[in-house]
């Protein structure tokens, strides 16, 4: 597998659901070898959480879980066994990094703590992410990334002045790990070799998420004002929506900064007058006259197609953007097909679906989507006797001791 | 941590991107033009000013940097760039494609000139393909990139968060991507080219949005206060009112969910509030997928009165005390407040010449080993200037005057 950036790295993989897995898979799309321990006697949620193929659930079916799990080897362990150790051991002597989201204290029940891996390997990497951090009077409150969204601020901030906070889409602060926790799992490796030391990287997701709305936790420190909710409304352009079009549910977004643009928007809706009259003509008056606004917009666009509504304002040079379903994403957006950024692999159960690529190429070491996420235990023989070097006759008494189950 | 000197060209949020290689111990160069970012003056201001050094996004993301100008158009300009690009080992640039090679200095040229170098661009829709000089924002990003159509009440337009977003997603896959690059160079020496783009980040925050279309054939929409992918057959409320705000509180199916249903329906008998229907579910074999709007209906309006008898702090505090999965609604104040944040250390306090008192700040997602690194404040723009050009390069002090007037630096 030439031409992969993180050959070589081993990880042996402990994370569950959305956050772990995909800061995992991102390095699994770049060559790093990981081996993603579950089990079938507590099945990892996305495993039991739709969309399964044509509906119908079963613990292979879910492409929620297939997606968050590519190029990796599955390898399934009953945890709770008395012989899950001799497994876990040979494990930790494989790994180079040990990756895991789970409430703090449950690796430690299991003998995996941090300062238990470095009693095995002084220059382990250990990878913590959880939802309030590793230490703290609240660090083990139960709870789930949907939830976080709510005390992160993201529910607050998200809906209409006039109504209930909506949040946005699902666990969204799950999202703000991966790319944070990639940087920061690279950073220990980089100092690794560097120095040769080891490190407890503990990432708290309630903390990363902050970091996404850093100027309205500096809003509220400084000028103590409590930003809240505003629609689609920004603070620094006008108009700024998104509009109904023709057919159902179809919108596009338009985003206006300046007078020049302005100006050529009131020219692609042919109405050329409205760039000068009263009321419309600066900043601060278009702010005044905002609804007006939305609602000539809304009259403009409604009678055509979202599609080409964005493209007749992109040829004019103005931001817009149709609000794209997930089968837009998958079957219209040119651009992501250009890219390639979805790619399809076969998996056991699931058949031929789509998994995503990471939001970047490298130009020497583009990542490569390879292999399907794995069926609880499909890879159980190949990771025991190939990687974990344990011969026939042991492999055989650990299946018939269900310990790989 | 990282022993790399970074020349940070982004703009607008992207600039975050540098603060997270500043917080894992980078040396980030934010070069700038002279006279500033304008892309940068985002409101919110500090004290509603409208100097754009005061713009509350630019003192968040380019604290743990350093500040120098320079004009990248000019000939002088893009020589001293060259010789600051020897001395670093990466480059973020979030110029539209192309403009840095029109001004000579794309990834071909500099890489002779250092070929060690990563170099990243990070652009709303990347370097090639059919929108790749689509023009963008925040809120058309979160369109294309599918979040919107997901987020809201069904009934209305597609919705942002308010606070902007999708650069944010883009700037943190680019610096994991410069990460991945920077590992590859340490074990072959080998620089490249990393083509991010923010409309893919975005995507990525969907989960299992596009998933539902393509193997269930579902187009998952947004449903406001409920939950939406986890079940057809009913609302699942989510967003629940309470006596001075709201709570977020979902019925949960798993074994963990199931404990935390009984322990809040055990919570309301003790205070009076019994429901023979409520009280005589068995959450174990409840089935969140199966069960109807009517069971929904009749479990959730016993629970939506008790939540309105109680204030989102009795809620919060009587839901830790018995191990239920609830959580408040925040805003900042009380995000400002939450004890668990001050415990670890999160807020720091920065010191700012331009705000003329010391704010605390959110810190460092970053904690290794149990330290995090100190928040430095975002620069003034220039401020490095003399730094960076006469004790490092070597320019003489009336030189510098010299590209000053001439408008170079």
């Amino acid at each position: 597998m030439a031409g992969n950036a993180l050959e070589g790295v081993k990880i042996a993989d402990f994370t569950w659901s959305v956050a772990g897995p995909l800061t995992v898979k991102f390095l699994a799309d770049h060559g790093a070898e990981v081996i993603h321990v579950e089990s079938s006697t507590r099945p990892e949620l996305l495993r039991v959480l739709p969309p399964y193929r044509d509906r119908k659930p079963g613990l292979n079916r879910s492409a929620y879980n297939a997606c968050l799990n590519n190029n990796k080897y599955g390898l399934s362990l009953d945890m709770n066994h008395p012989r899950a150790k001799e497994v876990l051991q040979r494990l930790i002597d494989w790994a180079d990094v040990v990756t895991e989201n789970f409430s703090p204290g449950v690796m430690a029940k299991w003998s995996l703590s941090y300062e238990d891996l470095v009693k095995i390997k002084p220059d382990m990497i250990m990878f913590s992410t959880s939802q309030m951090g590793q230490t703290g009077p609240r660090a083990k409150i139960a709870a789930y990334g949907t939830q976080l969204v709510s005390l992160a601020g993201f529910t607050y901030l998200t809906g209409w002045p006039d109504r209930d906070p909506t949040g946005p889409y699902g666990p969204y602060t799950d999202t703000t790990i991966p790319h944070v926790g990639v940087a920061a799992i690279m950073t220990a490796l980089i100092r690794r070799r560097r120095t040769g030391k080891g490190t407890h990287i503990d990432i708290s997701q309630f903390e990363t998420a902050l970091n996404f709305i850093s100027p309205i936790l500096l809003d509220y420190a400084i000028n103590h004002r409590v930003a809240t909710r505003k629609g689609n409304r920004c603070s620094d352009s006008v108009p700024h929506g998104a509009y109904r079009c023709r057919g159902e549910d179809r919108w596009c977004a338009i985003a206006i900064f300046s007078d020049e643009e302005w100006g050529r928007l009131c020219r692609v809706m042919g109405r050329p007058e409205l760039q000068t009259v009263p009321g419309f003509a600066s900043f601060e008056q278009r702010r005044k006259n905002e609804d007006e606004i939305d609602r000539l917009i809304s009259e403009w666009m409604a009678e055509r197609p979202a599609e080409e509504v964005m493209c007749r304002l992109q040829e004019a040079g103005i931001a817009a953007g149709v609000a794209q379903t997930g089968r837009d994403l998958l079957e219209k957006d040119p651009q992501l097909a250009h890219r390639g950024f979805f790619q399809e692999l076969e998996h056991k159960e699931i058949g031929r679906h789509y998994y995503e690529a990471p939001p970047f190429r490298l130009s020497k070491t583009p990542c490569e989507l390879t292999t399907p996420g794995p069926c609880m235990g499909e890879h159980n023989e190949y990771v025991c006797k190939k990687i974990l070097g344990f011969s026939d006759k042991e492999y055989s008494s650990l299946m018939a001791d269900n310990v790989l189950r | 941590m990282l022993p790399y000197r970074v020349l940070d060209l982004c703009d607008g949020e992207v600039t975050f991107c540098g603060k997270i290689l500043g917080d894992l111990g980078c040396d980030v160069i934010k070069v700038e033009k002279p006279g500033g970012d304008p892309s940068l003056n985002l409101r919110p201001f500090d004290h509603d000013s409208s100097d754009p050094q005061k713009s509350l996004a630019r003192l968040a993301y380019n604290t743990n940097k350093r500040s120098i100008t320079l004009n990248l158009e000019s000939a002088d300009g893009k020589e001293i760039f060259k010789r600051l690009v020897q001395k670093a080992d990466v480059v973020l640039e979030s110029f539209p494609p192309g403009h840095m090679a029109g001004l000579g200095l794309g990834y071909e040229e500099l890489s002779k000139v250092h070929p060690r170098l990563v170099m990243t661009s990070i652009t709303p829709f990347g370097q090639s393909g059919p929108y790749r000089d689509f023009k963008a924002s925040d809120l058309t990003l979160w369109c294309l990139g599918g979040m919107a159509y997901v987020s809201g009440d069904p009934d209305r337009a597609p919705v942002q968060v308010s606070s902007p977003q999708s650069y944010l997603h883009g700037a943190a896959a680019a610096a994991a991507a410069t990460l991945i690059a920077s590992y590859y160079r340490e074990l072959t020496g080998d620089g490249q080219w990393i083509d991010v783009s923010i409309q893919e980040a975005v995507v990525h925050t969907l989960m299992n949005v596009v998933q539902f279309w393509d193997v269930s054939g579902i187009v998952l929409k947004r449903s406001g206060v409920f939950r939406t992918g986890l079940s057809t057959a009913a609302n699942q409320r989510l967003i629940w009112r309470c006596k001075d705000g709201y709570v977020n509180f979902p019925i949960y199916a798993t074994a963990g969910g199931a404990q935390s249903n009984a322990k809040l329906v055990r919570w309301m008998e003790s205070e009076g509030i019994r429901d023979e229907y409520l009280s005589g579910i068995q959450w174990e074999e409840f089935d969140l997928s199966t069960a109807s709007q009517e069971q929904f209906d009749r479990v959730e309006g016993p629970i939506g009165r008790f939540f309105k008898s109680h204030t989102m702090d009795e809620l919060y505090q009587g839901a830790m005390e018995r191990g239920i999965m609830l959580y408040p609604v925040y805003g900042a104040k009380e995000i400002r407040e939450d004890p668990q944040l001050m415990a670890r250390g999160f807020w720091t306090s920065v010191g700012h010449p331009e705000l003329g008192e010391v704010t605390p700040f959110p810190g460092s997602p970053f904690v290794f080993s149990g330290e995090r690194r100190n928040t430095h404040r975002a620069p003034l723009l220039g401020e490095y200037n003399e730094d960076i050009y006469c004790a490092e390069l070597g320019i003489s002090e009336e030189e510098l005057v010299t590209l000053k007037k001439a408008g170079v630096i």
